[in-house]
């Protein structure tokens, strides 16, 4: 852990570049790493889920693999890790820092960006581009799966009648020979257009140590 | 059953004693309090005298009980001539809102000031003296409540505990700061010399100063709700005026209680009591609202059989929370804002659709009348020579003051608070907030309640406060939608919320409470979530009655249903046809705009335009009329009650719950839900639904041939169809109401019919899995191509389709797969001929697969 320690240090200034995050964010983000890791250099899937909070859920499988997708890296690549190390989870999680409130509309719009992008990666599972209706079943039949009440059947269905109000939305005028393959990133951004990603998909970074917080948490 | 049925009587009938004799606890209490309440005191010895006089004389065959009734006799009469002048703001609003260009640039509250100033110069002419004015006790006891019980009970719940920090830290800190610093100021000033020789001691300046840190929540929601604002802005300058009010009251009477004792006799012991009783009587009466919330609510939980009064236990319990906090002395505001908020998640769910619109309605009107009747008061109470006593100094000082603490204290809370905010308030918004100071009824009802006795320049104090009100209401309430422009502030964004959106937003929250796990941190997020799971395994269990809670879901999933059944059917055909287009080419050349106000109105008489709307439709087009008169027959063997039932559930809700999230708070204006775009969406919907169901049912042999004929049919009748539409609106409409009516009777039967604990509702005339050649594990692209060899003329799209690489294939998987919703034609028609007389029957409906019954 020591090794690692000062290896961190090292590169504080390195990851606040890339991530953004402030040295004490980083520090607590990395104390938390380590918790969840087991003082391990690297963080595997069995690791996210064992976390307790995440139980209840319905989505936490698409969120942990979130976390190894290599597109969430801000690197063009594409596939998926079976383990990431700290500065890979700490990528994932400049996703969710909040956006600067001196940032000019431009860095607005690029996080903005950014942002959905992490979602629809979220829903598109094999990376073509286009979230299909298979992709985006599966995606609310879990969203829905935990209320109850609703079943898959109607899950199914109301994923359909998404999909449907987005192709009737966005190609308004097919030939009769067109099919509408699924959602492609454009039309994703264009609908959700009316949320304010930029201002509201964001969590709070702790700059203080609350490791007596989390420790409580945790334990439990 | 009937024991419950009594047992509530019983309950009802106490809870009405309660509610008679607590006012006049409460009054006697205000009573003892204060020594200006006129009208109680004047009532109490009535009734002494009355029980005198009465035991005299022997038995009187008619006796002249005036006595007994003066009190009520007088309250009415009162009423009365409350009711003609309120009449008159009422014409005076219609007149209004006839011309809007002058309710868009005046606000309404300030033209009834204005409006009051008229009256009270005509009173002031006829009389000589002001025989009306705002007595303390009218205004707090009978004509604030329910205002502010309209506020809480139509909060924006969420909104509000999300900026809670923020309204708290305005409504106390702000409300404290305020107060001080205009009473030390003007305090400061008299030293000063600059107002000439007042008789005020400095206890007194803070009392004056309490009075006046009221920012009212009539005057701002009379402004703001004509302004729209974003939401944030909103809640924070609504939600600071409610809470602060109470605050308010609550520092007066500590203020009024150290004046009442006199300087030299304050020490520290009493200034630590005074902080004390000040969180004291504020959370006490969040309290006792909360728990007469909670009590609402436990008892609309059980109130099925008696429906009828269900409505009067919100205002009767709500009242009662006011006057309970009154009674023991804590802040009956507070306690009333807490009482709507807490108990309108379950009394929504748990009462009638009725009950529930009856409640909305009224609220709105109480809170509507009151709001006119105190706005047209402050107007008439000006016209009295008695209180006007100028200053200029003093008068012209304590605006200034006013208006500069205002800002210097909002700007100041609000950089404390960025700091701490993720999205921070912007500098145009604390100017908003800031401008959006309007001080009202409450600052002008305390300002009366003060003691001649003990405060030598009431009447200079009232006659400031009265001049602030119209400061802020008029000028302020002027200038705001101006300023609110030039500043661009952000406006309330006026969003169609789309399916799609509405899922990513609850995905997104999802992730935000899974990111805040996993990075360990405690937010927002997840006390929210941890909220909800308390609130849903806890609360709900204990608040909402059983149905309720499943209806919740159920009415979503009624939504749903319908929804995804038309999807459905419009995917089938899209795919039949090769895309969706053919969805869209329909649609553009019907337009039901016009008649879409009839509309909602032909759904409530659904039986009678359904009659008529058979008849205009049998005489145009012969080949629906057959099926439309096979579904006439379904309706009247749908059981009526619960055709009617059924009918609610789905016009109160079906839509709605698209919207629902929409926060908006507006006393005289609540949406219905008429948005255009959707009753036609639901309309067109219906129809094509209905042709196809009709078309199957008639032929009706087996359901794929159907399908098959149907969609040639429909090709060529859809010419035709679209013109008649055009030309026969009102037999439409009527159609729509039938429709409406006789599948929300399927709904409704089968929801019985088809419910499995846990299992939610199904549409039994939509099961996508439902297929014989799901069975036989046929692939979904074989099927299609089966039957697209067996038939005559199917899309060219599955042939051309055929052909296509796996992955797409395997795309198009699901949407082949629903094509098998053939099958809900079959099932929709089994209601149909099960019940209509044998004769009338078509060629009897195929036997289901077995596997239905399974399922089913």
């Amino acid at each position: 852990m020591g090794a690692s320690q000062t290896r961190l240090e090292h590169n504080y200034d390195d990851l606040t570049e890339k991530s953004g995050f402030s040295h004490e964010q980083i520090k607590n983000l990395y104390q938390r790493f380590q918790q969840l890791s087991g003082n391990n250099e690297k963080i595997s899937r069995d690791d996210l889920e064992r976390i307790p909070a995440l139980n209840n859920n319905p989505i936490r499988k698409q969120i942990i693999t979130a976390f190894f997708d290599k597109r969430n890296q801000h690197q063009n690549d594409v596939g998926s890790l079976d383990e990431i190390g700290f500065e890979q989870f700490l990528m994932v999680m400049s996703h969710f820092r909040p956006v600067n409130s001196k940032a000019t509309e431009e860095e607005k719009a690029t996080v903005r960006k950014q942002k959905l992008r992490f979602l629809f990666n979220m829903h598109d599972t094999d990376n073509d581009g286009i979230i299909t209706l298979d992709e985006y079943r599966t995606v609310v039949e879990e969203l829905l799966s935990q209320s109850g009440a609703i079943e898959t059947e109607v899950a199914r269905a109301i994923a359909d009648a998404a999909m449907l109000e987005v192709a009737s939305t966005n190609v308004p005028h097919m030939a009769p020979d067109d099919f509408y393959e699924g959602i492609t990133f454009e039309h994703f951004e264009q609908i959700l257009k009316g949320i304010e990603m930029e201002s509201r998909m964001h969590i709070r970074f702790l700059d203080k140590n609350a490791a007596t917080m989390r420790c409580g948490k945790l334990s439990s | 059953m009937l024991r419950c049925g009594y047992a509530l009587f019983w309950l009802l009938g106490s809870v009405l004693l309660i509610c008679v004799v607590s006012p006049v606890k409460g009054e006697a209490v205000v009573t003892h309090e204060g020594s200006h309440l006129k009208l109680s005191k004047s009532s109490h010895s009535n009734e002494s005298q009355h029980g005198h006089s009465s035991n005299a004389t022997g038995i009187p065959i008619i006796s002249f009980k005036w006595h007994h009734v003066e009190t009520s006799y007088l309250v009415a009469f009162w009423m009365i001539k409350e009711k003609k002048k309120y009449i008159l703001p009422l014409a005076n609003r219609e007149v209004i809102e006839a011309n809007h260009h002058v309710t868009s640039v005046i606000p309404e509250s300030a033209l009834l000031i204005c409006f009051g100033f008229i009256l009270g110069g005509m009173i002031w002419a006829a009389d000589k003296v002001q025989t009306f004015t705002l007595t303390p006790t009218v205004f707090f006891l009978y004509l604030l409540p329910q205002v502010i019980l309209d506020a809480g009970y139509h909060m924006p719940n969420k909104l509000f505990f999300t900026n809670l920090g923020g309204i708290l830290v305005h409504a106390v800190i702000g409300t404290c700061w305020n107060a001080a610093s205009l009473g030390l100021s003007l305090w400061g000033c008299q030293m000063g010399g600059a107002m000439g020789d007042l008789d005020i001691g400095l206890l007194q300046y803070l009392l004056f100063g309490s009075l006046m840190a009221a920012v009212d929540p009539v005057a701002v929601i009379a402004v703001f709700e004509q302004v729209h604002v974003n939401d944030v802005l909103f809640i924070m300058v609504f939600g600071e005026s409610l809470l602060n009010d109470g605050v308010t009251v609550v520092l007066f009477n500590v203020f009024d209680a150290f004046v009442s004792l006199g300087g030299p006799k304050i020490d520290a012991a009493e200034i630590i009591k005074g902080i004390v009783s000040f969180f004291v009587v504020a959370f006490g009466g969040s309290l006792v609202g909360l728990g007469f919330g909670l009590l609402i609510s436990l008892l609309t939980r059980c109130t099925k059989n008696i429906q009828i009064i269900e409505p009067g236990f919100i205002f009767v319990l709500g009242y009662l929370s006011y006057l309970t906090a009154e009674m023991l002395s804590l802040s009956a505001i507070l306690s009333i804002v807490f009482c709507g908020m807490c108990c309108q998640k379950y009394v929504r769910a748990n009462m009638d659709e009725n009950s529930v619109q009856t409640v909305r309605y009224a609220m709105k009107a109480f809170a509507n009348g009151s709001e006119t009747i105190i706005f047209v008061f402050l107007g008439i109470s000006a016209i009295d020579k008695v209180i006007w006593v100028w200053n200029t100094g003093f008068i012209l000082l304590t605006l200034l003051f006013v208006l500069v603490y205002r800002f210097i204290g909002v700007f100041f809370l609000t950089w404390i608070l960025n700091r701490f905010r993720l999205v921070p308030l912007e500098f145009v918004d604390q100017v908003i907030m800031s401008y959006g100071g309007l001080r009202g009824a409450v600052a002008y009802g305390l300002a009366v309640m003060l003691d001649e006795n003990k405060i030598k320049e009431k009447n200079l104090m009232v006659c400031t406060t009265l001049i602030v009100v119209y400061f802020t209401v008029i000028l302020q309430g002027i200038t705001m939608k101006p300023l609110v422009m030039w500043l661009k502030v952000k406006r309330a964004a006026v969003t169609e919320v789309s399916l799609l959106e509405k899922l990513t937003n609850k995905m997104f929250n999802h992730t935000l409470v899974a990111i805040e796990d996993i990075s360990g941190q405690i937010g927002h997020n997840y006390m929210r979530s941890k909220w909800k799971y308390f609130e849903e395994n806890w609360m709900s269990w204990i608040l909402m009655k059983p149905s309720a809670r499943k209806k919740q879901d159920q009415l979503l999933d009624v939504f749903h249903q319908l929804n995804l059944k038309d999807a459905m059917e419009y995917v089938t055909e899209g795919e039949r046809r090769g895309s969706l287009e053919f969805v869209r080419n329909e649609n553009s050349i019907i337009d039901f705009k016009k008649k879409s106000e009839s509309e909602s109105f032909d759904i409530n008489n659904a039986n009678i335009s359904n009659d008529h709307g058979v008849m205009s439709n049998t005489s145009r087009d012969p080949i629906p009329s057959v099926s439309l008169e096979m579904h006439e027959q379904t309706m009247k063997a749908v059981r009526e009650a619960e055709a009617i039932n059924a009918h609610h559930l789905l016009d109160q809700h079906l839509y709605k719950s698209r919207k629902q999230h929409r926060h908006r708070f507006s006393r005289s204006h609540f949406d219905i839900n008429r948005d255009e775009k959707e009753v036609q969406e639901i309309f067109q919907r219906t129809m094509r639904n209905r042709l196809e169901s009709f078309t199957s049912a008639k032929m009706g042999v087996k359901p794929p041939k159907t399908i098959v004929k149907h969609t040639q049919k429909e090709q060529q009748q859809k010419m035709p169809n679209g013109k008649s539409m055009d030309k026969a609106k009102t037999s439409y409409s009527g159609d729509e109401g039938s429709e409406g009516d006789s599948a929300s009777g399927y709904d409704q039967s089968y929801m019985r019919a088809t419910y499995r604990a846990g299992a939610g509702i199904e549409n039994p005339a939509f099961m996508p899995d439902l297929d014989p050649m799901d069975l036989l594990q046929i692939p979904p692209w074989l099927a299609e191509s089966e039957l697209d060899s067996s038939m005559v003329a199917l899309s060219h799209r599955a042939q051309v389709g055929l052909p296509r690489t796996p992955s797409n294939l395997r795309r198009l998987a699901p949407l082949r797969i629903s094509t098998r919703s053939t099958d809900s034609f079959t099932l929709e028609n089994i209601p149909d001929t099960q019940q209509m007389d044998s004769d009338q029957l078509p060629p009897p409906p195929p036997p289901r697969p077995p596997r239905d019954d399974g399922y089913v």
